[in-house]
């Protein structure tokens, strides 16, 4: 076992590598834009250069000398289609903005044309030749532009049903012996994957293939099928891998729709790949938010009082917030609790989901007040967190499945060796370098969504998998592998792994963290199916219920199965008595508390999600708890990140090497969003200026020395039948605070705006 | 991108002269329709933004065995313009005699880039303004002349505090440019009346009223070599920036300091991240020279070299953080043992 690949501990599967680890190394992995076309024509996109008002012309005659241009597509000339309705509002699209349908500009790089030509070149060097004329109007940027319109986003969008609150936080905060008021901002970001927005459009008479990334080929294949008008059965999305997607592609974006349409129109495939640029505004993106948080405590560090108020941006017609105030309220033992999110519009593409989109913004102010509170009380951090833990969330009062959080901070300090830490900020340096160390809290909640799978098992006792679930670098493959081999008892290396395929049985989105949880499921559950069919071919006689209880498991609690699936069917007796050499079997799943029509919604490409604050009874999260060692350099102020450790905790664990890649990532992704990525808006344009990777940061090799990730051993027999608490999304939350934590200790001054540039710190 | 003619010139005459056919009219240098291309790290991406839009490119890497040599003799520093920044940067003698040389190299881009990445090339590299490298605004001088300056009331963090002018407030990106004009380093260009040599600091050309005019250099001419006389041992690159690695400068200062018994007999500063220009600071030299270097006397003569610097909204900063680098980079080149 190596630090990539470590040793299970109890309740976890093996260190089993990647199964298309090959794949990807060798370059054999295919992605969307590699798959070849027959005499595709290429495409590329032209895009706004103002954020508000309308063309006037096109001058495309320059244009259309290109040699091997075919045609060029604008308002004027492309096919109406059906308007889409907004993701987060209970449709299928990442925006409700849809481009090439009139003369008006909404945002800043919005597709205003389309050039197809011969070669990718000839498009390229048209598209750079089109002329557009516009009267542009002054656009409204972001908060405190002239503009802006605000308004509570409960009713707004039914993702948002409630601001949580309980007791009088006015009157506790009043009374209470220590407060905190502090204000917070987050700024735009964008997911920047390494693979392109990229899509081709193949028609075989009224059937279109779509290769395009996406994190839900349900999703997508339905959504294009009713912006087209066409049957959703003639619809198929292929994509084995995605090179990344963090949330950009989960819903439609614009693009696809149009290609589709063009494709359909010239008879032939049509190929985009979308530029870096361009990316930034024909998709989503984490818009900026700004918090007010107020804290009141004892001064033995318990929580009395708590107050949430954020405010995010959205576009002028969608209503899209992340309201992370459904985690922030619920995180500690507080009687008083009051919350308010508001949305508010600007003259912006449509923001949408990026990694852990709530709780990154939100627990950010959080967690940085936390420490605030703990500075004033002059307590330490984790002790804080000690006094305010709780088995039960002060909303409702549902108990937590599982919460391993102060497991979590007792592993993680000890790792990093806490104790070393002065708690005088300034107090420690090493020559040129101001050391500090801080610490902070994440958590994510625990989501699943139904799922279904079809799994072959062989006589010789191979198996093939199919679901379409989504490789986007998590390790899609290789857990549902693992789930399918240590339910059928047979090794990994025999399991075959089918997804990314919309022609397979539906899976949910790749998304909210519910991936592992909900595909595993479905497949330990179409496993059992065989079993039992097996089971019965050898003991017909048997009492089925009692004996299949035994003899697969299932009298164990679920998070237990997987792993304790481990006695193995006598395959050639069983298939002897089934007289036949294969067995295959269809199943659905869905989890305790799904909605009555999850199965239909499931087969349609829409979401129901559950888990998380959502369940009637009971709440799930998974935890952790972050330390990084930040160096503030005395003379130039810049801040560098040696350290980091972080210990979670989430319950069954399928595989520690593709988790430990998960966490490991998602920390340093953490502590990107604090001291790196931001993109910059040109106020009076309304136009992101940093737009490419030499601009917008994030951090290099260099930056990142050491990341230590510790898992620890929890069951969560309240969750899944996988009893797979999803980590995606656990590790680069808190982590953003943790690093201003670290700041503060290292420096005396809190910064409560991100990123932190050094232009922050003063001397 | 458009696309354009592809030549290998076979010497440099033959560079030279293919290079002047297009510098009849009075473009700036970097609108000819002809471009040289050596390492291509900068031309080719700009061609990819439809920033740069020559119809001919003329492949000059066959010049390499003629114009790549690195020489240390008689106690000067010569270097060929197509020597690849990693081979300099990575050559023991240039690391021991010109410590500033061989970090400003270093410090640079990353690995990959230094490998394809020539010294000439690197001199000439164009600033990284976003402005300046959008076509989809329209303001921006050095494009388009007399259209404005997006930058000068947009978002202007990574900007210019010295040498800047109303025209334009871009920010001259290289770093191994700054280590060349402290040390007083001449540049020869070749061109079709043979080979010409000017100071460094005659190569570029502050904005002023024409920043799409970068450098001094007339048509058909070519950068074929650089010379630094004497030995400077005592040299520090000292560079900040918002990473670690592969990120420009925010503010940096090339340092190199003369001390005899305490004294600094001479001192070179100049500074990088902060100016239009590669920027040798003289006015903080002349407080330095005769002096016994301590903290005092560091601030002194960082106050001195950002005497003239004015910040715009975003980049202000740069003015208090460059006196602490200068400063810093000082006592790192006085504390040097050589």
């Amino acid at each position: 076992m190596s630090m990539a690949a470590p040793e299970p501990k109890a309740n976890m599967g093996q260190s089993v590598p990647r199964y298309d680890a090959v794949a990807k190394v060798t370059g054999r992995a295919q992605y969307a834009a590699d798959v070849p076309l027959a005499n595709p024509a290429y495409a590329y996109l032209v895009t706004s250069s103002i954020a508000k008002g309308r063309i006037d012309r096109f001058d495309l005659t320059v244009a259309k000398q290109v040699r091997g241009v075919i045609d060029i597509v604008t308002h004027e000339n492309a096919e109406t289609l059906k308007e889409p309705k907004l993701s987060s509002n209970g449709g299928y699209a990442s925006t409700t903005i849809q481009p090439l349908k009139s003369p008006e500009i909404a945002h800043e790089g919005q597709i205003v044309a389309v050039v197809l030509a011969e070669t990718f070149e000839a498009a390229r060097e048209a598209a750079h030749l089109v002329k557009v004329s516009y009267t542009a109007a002054v656009p409204t940027a972001t908060f405190d532009s002239p503009g802006t319109t605000a308004a509570r986003a409960k009713g707004q969008l039914s993702q948002f049903k409630e601001d949580p609150a309980v007791g009088d936080f006015a009157k506790a905060f009043e009374q209470a012996e220590v407060k905190v008021t502090a204000s917070y901002e987050t700024p735009t970001q964008h997911h920047n994957s390494m693979e392109l927005f990229a899509t081709s459009c193949v028609w075989n008479g009224d059937s279109l293939t779509i290769y395009e990334p996406s994190q839900y080929v349900y999703g997508l294949k339905n959504a294009v099928a009713d912006q087209l008008g066409i049957d959703a059965d003639k619809v198929r999305v292929i994509n084995p891998y995605v090179g990344g997607a963090f949330g950009s592609k989960g819903s439609m974006t614009p693009r696809t729709a149009i290609i589709a349409s063009i494709a359909r129109r010239l008879g032939r495939p049509v190929k985009l790949v979308a530029t870096r640029d361009q990316g930034f505004t024909i998709a989503t993106y984490r818009a900026e938010t700004r918090h007010v948080i107020q804290i009141g405590a004892g001064s033995d560090g318990r929580l009395t009082a708590l107050r949430h108020e954020g405010a995010e941006i959205s576009s002028r017609p969608d209503a899209y917030a992340v309201g992370g105030t459904k985690t922030t309220t619920r995180l500690y033992a507080c009687p008083n609790v009051a919350s308010l999110v508001s949305i508010v519009r600007a003259d912006r593409n449509t923001p949408g989901f990026m990694r852990s989109p709530p709780e990154v913004p939100y627990m950010f102010a959080l967690e940085s007040a936390m420490d605030e509170l703990a500075v004033k009380l002059n307590m330490d951090p984790i002790e804080l967190r000690r006094v305010n833990d709780t088995s039960k969330e002060p909303i409702g009062g549902k108990p937590y499945t599982s919460r391993s959080l102060l497991a979590c901070y007792d592993e993680g300090a000890k790792a990093f060796g806490w104790a070393n830490r002065n708690s005088q900020p300034k107090s420690m340096s090493d020559g040129d370098w101001l050391i500090g160390y801080g610490c902070a809290t994440t958590c994510y909640p625990t989501q699943m969504a139904p799922a279904a799978a079809r799994v072959r098992l062989q006589r010789d006792g191979r198996a093939r998998v199919e679901i379409a679930g989504h490789e986007i670098g998590n390790g899609a493959y290789t857990v549902i592998g693992q789930a399918a081999a240590e339910r059928l008892g047979i090794p990994f290396e025999k399991v075959s792994v089918f997804i990314g395929d919309s022609d397979l049985p539906p899976a949910p989105v790749a998304g909210g963290s519910n991936s592992t949880a909900s595909t595993c499921s479905a497949v330990i559950t179409v496993c059992d199916q065989i079993r039992r069919r097996l089971f019965k071919a050898l003991m017909p006689d048997e009492n089925l219920v009692d004996k299949a209880k035994e003899t697969v498991g299932l009298a164990q609690p679920p998070s237990t199965q997987a792993a304790q699936s481990d006695r193995p069917l006598d395959l050639d007796r069983a298939f002897d008595a089934l007289g036949v050499s294969v067995v295959e079997e269809y199943g659905e799943w869905k989890p305790e508390g799904a909605p009555m029509d999850s199965f239909r919604a499931m087969h349609k490409g829409e979401v129901r999600m559950v888990g998380g604050d959502k369940m009637s009874d009971k709440i799930a999260y998974a935890f952790g708890a972050e330390f990084v060692e930040v160096r503030v350099n005395r003379w130039t102020h810049e801040i560098r990140v040696p350290r980091i450790v972080g210990a979670f905790a989430a319950g069954h664990i399928m595989n520690p090497r593709t988790s430990h890649s998960q966490l490991m990532g998602g920390l340093i992704w953490g502590m990107s969003s604090a001291l790196h990525e931001a993109t910059e808006i040109d106020p009076r344009y309304a136009r992101y200026v940093n737009d490419n990777l030499a601009d917008y940061l994030m951090p290099v090799n260099a930056d990142v020395p050491s990341v230590e990730v510790i898992m620890l051993s929890e069951q969560d027999d309240h969750i899944n039948p996988a009893g797979v608490k999803g980590l995606g999304e656990l590790a680069n939350v808190g982590t953003n605070a943790a690093v201003c934590n670290a700041i503060f200790h290292a420096t005396g001054q809190r910064i409560r705006k991100l990123p932190v540039r050094l232009e922050k710190l003063e001397a | 991108m458009r696309p354009f003619a592809y030549q290998r010139a076979t010497d440099a005459s033959a560079a030279v002269a293919a290079l002047a056919v297009a510098a009849t009219d009075n473009n700036p240098l970097t609108e000819s329709k002809v471009q040289p291309l050596a390492g291509g790290t900068t031309l080719i991406d700009l061609m990819k933004l439809d920033v740069m839009r020559p119809s001919t490119v003329i492949d000059i890497n066959p010049l390499a065995s003629a114009w790549s040599a690195i020489n240390l003799d008689g106690g000067n520093l010569r270097l060929g313009a197509l020597a690849r920044m990693s081979d300099v940067a990575a050559n023991p003698e240039i690391q021991h005699n010109y410590p500033v040389v061989a970090d400003a190299l270093r410090l640079a881009a990353s690995q990959q880039l230094r490998n394809m990445a020539t010294l000439g090339g690197n001199v000439l590299q164009r600033t990284r303004c976003t402005y300046f490298r959008d076509v989809s605004y329209g303001n921006c001088n050095k494009r388009n002349p007399g259209s404005g300056c997006a930058a000068l009331e947009g978002i202007n963090r990574m900007h210019a505090v010295l040498g800047i002018s109303e025209q334009c407030i871009a920010t001259y990106p290289g770093d191994f440019a700054q280590a060349l004009i402290a040390l007083d380093a001449t540049v020869e260009i070749t061109g079709r009346s043979g080979v010409r040599t000017i100071p460094f600091s005659e190569l570029h050309k502050p904005p002023g009223n024409s920043p799409q005019i970068e450098t001094t250099l007339a048509a058909g001419e070519l950068i074929s070599g650089f010379s630094i006389p004497g030995r400077w041992p005592r040299s520090v690159y000292l560079k900040a920036r918002d990473r670690q690695s592969y990120e420009f400068a925010l503010a940096s200062a090339a340092v190199a300091l003369d001390i005899q018994d305490g004294v600094v007999r001479d001192a070179r500063v100049a500074l990088g991240g902060v100016a239009t220009v590669p920027w040798r600071a003289r006015e903080a030299e002349a407080v330095i020279k005769g002096q016994k270097l301590d903290d005092g006397l560091a601030q002194r003569v960082a106050e001195a070299a950002f005497a003239t610097a004015k910040g715009n909204k975003h980049n202000a900063f740069k003015i208090g953080l460059g006196k602490r680098v200068v400063a810093r980079a000082l006592h790192q080149a006085a504390a040097m043992e050589v």
